[in-house]
């Protein structure tokens, strides 16, 4: 049996769903709707059926080294520069492949029931399948430009699905958008990879990397430089400051979509980009702790702005930012297994509450505002208690759910390892409390109170078992890797260390690490008894807070998040529109315009040639071969 | 008569009818002489071909004469076919009347 699931070849777990689009992509107009759901989603689901089989294998008895490379061709090969279009497997690969086919088999199986009315079906499942596709290249890829191909067919996608419906321009612009700021991000991340290839004469990530620890000092500035670069592509994908502005836009996508793209998967490319080139990184400890600064900022920022929003879906989204600023965080201070478990983890739950938003959304006859729901725990019983799993695991709630495991790994790094520090626990800490707060608030204003909205369409059982099975996965999904308290289980860490290094502690005291989990617990429950006190005992509170001056400026400060998109208006945008409008009368385009010009006119002084008489032809036929005669007989 | 001289001679008379049938081509508004007059110029090109071949004392003149007179044969039939067509537009078949394609 284990010999026959570690033959399963690498190339279908791509392979399936990217056939599924095109499948889609050349008849789905015409598949009846039926079938071009069947085909979407059992295309995913093969690929995690698959999946499954290779992990089991893999698990099994791991191949030599933790890795299994599968050779497939040779994509380009000119001269020095040769790319191999071949696929890695190894610990990290592993869990990503797993989330990615697993979790996003559970959304295509939502997404059927939640976009069962719209025209678009096939469409839309035509490009979840290039997304799945893509995303597999671009967590099994071996070498970093067909990373590279994978993370620009994930944009790609992305860009497709948030402009869904594509006959709203407020919809187009916000595609565009995260399309441009990602970009912004990408270009930087090219340069990475150019700077590599020129120093290491390679592309193949275990090969460069090797070259780099070898060839490059610690410290030294071409690690820092490629370490940076890398940050840059990294941040723009994941929505970290300072390119976080795309993603709460992003939410003008169809549900499913926040949830498979911009919660569960593509944001977190960022993180597996940096853990899958945590060698450049050890070597560049200043980009080590900008990752750390990077991930702290934005954890807090995103958390504050989360407070305040009132679309359901922008709440998830900056929770979203916040959340990738934890693993960030992890990976700056070097606990990288840490900060993938975190990753595993939030993509369960996270997928899981947009999900939840997606069924309450789908109910009340597309309402997002959160102050119009109310009241929805008898109403949804199934979304209620799948979406208070999905909130207790987001808030961290301790020893009952996965997010408390994850997250704890993270702030013991953040306090106790070699590149960690008080200030960044404590940021952290902070953290806890407000994504606390914000994740109880949307439970008890979306569910608890008064019945605000009339409950129209309730979940049906496509949308009821992928909300069961991702929250029976945020509560138990934790215990891979326990603290050493309880039960002392590593079997996450035993995994992914096969393949990332371990952290480097520099307290080793476990009772300060039993202190700190258990302020942080305390915080945590702290943080759900405000929430309790302001939404549910006296609600006046926050309007009182909100009616106040400081406070009315705040709500509006952090509903803007931070007022960055006004800046990035007032700094790049308009700048660059209005070099454009000036731009548009350039005088260096005179030249081209003159040699237009001639042009035209020498076709219409030789279309006045061709008057249609045959005489006049006849004659510059007579004409031209007398001159051909002269010059043969002349010359 | 020397070879030289029927040379000279029948190529000037060729050359004579030939630039008659340009002429005829050029001055004649009718389609129908039009025709007649590239029936003339071909028959130059075809009486230059038999006397070259004359002499040169070879039958490739002649053989080529066969195949401009089919080729002549070919023309008017579908000259002839397309002045039919043409003479329902235009009754008097005044070629620069026919100038429709005219940029």
């Amino acid at each position: 049996m284990g010999e026959l699931l570690r033959s399963l070849p690498l190339w279908l777990v791509p392979t399936l769903p990217a056939a599924g689009f095109l499948v889609l992509a050349l008849a789905g107009g015409r598949l009846p709707r039926r079938r071009a759901g069947t085909v979407g989603v059992g295309s995913v689901g093969l690929s995690a059926a698959v999946t499954l089989g290779i992990a089991a294998g893999f698990l099994d008895r791991p191949p030599e080294g933790g890795l299994r490379v599968e050779t497939l061709w040779t994509w380009i090969d000119i001269g020095a520069f040769e790319i191999g279009f071949n696929l890695a497997l190894d610990a990290l690969s592993l869990v990503m492949i797993f989330v990615v086919t697993f979790v996003g088999f559970l959304i295509h199986l939502y997404s059927t029931e939640y976009m069962a009315d719209d025209e678009a079906y096939s469409r839309f499942f035509a490009y979840m399948n290039l997304f799945v596709a893509c995303m597999l290249m671009l967590v099994l890829a071996d070498n970093l430009f067909l990373l590279y191909l994978g993370w620009e067919g994930v944009g790609l996608c992305s860009y497709l699905l948030i402009g869904f419906w594509y006959s709203d321009p407020a919809n187009g612009a916000a595609a565009r958008k995260a399309f441009i700021v990602t970009r912004v991000g990408d270009t930087a991340m090219a340069v990475a990879l150019l700077l590599l290839f020129k120093h290491a004469g390679t592309l193949d990530i275990r090969q460069a990397m090797a070259w780099a620890t070898a060839s490059w000092p610690v410290g030294s500035g071409m690690a820092v430089a490629v370490a940076l670069l890398l940050l840059g592509g990294a941040v723009g994908k994941s929505a970290q400051l300072p390119l976080q502005t795309w993603l709460p836009d992003a939410m003008a996508g169809p549900t499913p979509v926040s949830a498979l793209i911009h919660a569960a998967t593509m944001v977190t490319a960022g993180v597996y980009l940096i853990a899958r080139t945590h060698a450049v990184f050890l070597l560049a400890p200043q980009a080590m702790t900008a990752v750390a600064i990077v991930g702290a900022a934005t954890l807090l920022l995103a958390g504050c702005s989360a407070l305040v929003q009132t679309d359901i879906k922008r709440v998830l989204a900056y929770s979203t930012i916040s959340q990738i600023g934890y693993m960030f965080l992890g990976l700056g201070v070097g606990a990288w297994s840490a900060a993938v478990f975190h990753l595993m983890t939030h993509a369960f739950f996270k997928a899981l509450l947009f999900l939840g938003a997606g069924a309450v959304i789908l109910a009340l006859h597309h309402e997002q505002d959160i102050f119009r729901m109310g009241g929805l725990r008898r109403r949804l019983p199934a979304v209620f208690w799948t979406f208070l799993a999905g909130a207790a695991s987001l808030a961290a709630l301790p020893l009952v759910t996965a997010g408390f495991f994850s997250k704890d790994l993270i702030l013991w790094a953040a306090w106790g390892s070699a590149a960690g520090c008080r200030w960044l626990w404590a940021a952290g800490a902070f953290g806890a409390l407000l994504t606390t707060v914000y994740s109880f608030r949307l439970v008890f204003v979306v569910f608890f109170g008064d019945e605000k909205g009339h409950v129209g369409h309730p979940p049906g059982p496509r949308i009821v078992v992928p909300l069961t099975v991702l929250a029976a996965l945020s509560i138990v999904g934790g215990f891979v890797e326990t603290p050493g308290w309880l039960g002392h289980v590593t079997w996450f860490t035993d995994l992914t260390g096969q393949t990332l290094p371990a952290v480097d502690w520099a307290v080793e005291d476990h009772h300060v690490e039993h202190l700190l989990q258990m302020v942080v617990a305390g915080i945590t429950l702290v943080g759900v008894l405000a929430a309790w006190l302001l939404y549910v005992r006296r609600p006046a509170l926050p309007a009182a807070i909100k009616a106040s001056a400081a406070g009315a400026w705040l709500a509006r400060f952090w509903l803007s998040g931070w007022g960055f998109d006004a800046l990035y208006d007032r700094i790049v945008v308009r700048p660059f529109v209005a070099c454009a409008a000036r731009l548009r009368r350039d005088p260096i385009d005179r030249i081209p315009a003159v040699l237009a010009a001639t042009a035209a006119a020498g076709n219409a002084a030789l279309s006045r040639t061709q008057d249609g008489r045959i005489r006049s032809y006849v004659f510059g036929i007579g004409l031209g071969a007398v001159i051909a005669v002269a010059i043969v007989v002349l010359t | 008569m020397s070879g030289a001289v029927l040379l000279g001679h029948g190529l000037l008379v060729a050359s004579a009818l030939f630039a008659i049938g340009l002429v005829g081509v050029l001055v004649r508004r009718n389609l129908l002489f039009q025709l007649l007059s590239i029936e003339i110029m071909l028959n130059a090109a075809a009486m230059a071909f038999v006397i070259a071949g004359a002499r040169w004392g070879v039958a490739d003149g002649q053989v080529m004469f066969v195949f401009i007179l089919v080729m002549a044969a070919a023309e008017v039939a579908v000259g002839l076919a397309l002045l039919l067509r043409i003479s329902r537009r235009v009754p008097d078949l005044d070629g620069d009347a026919v100038s429709g394609m005219g940029g």
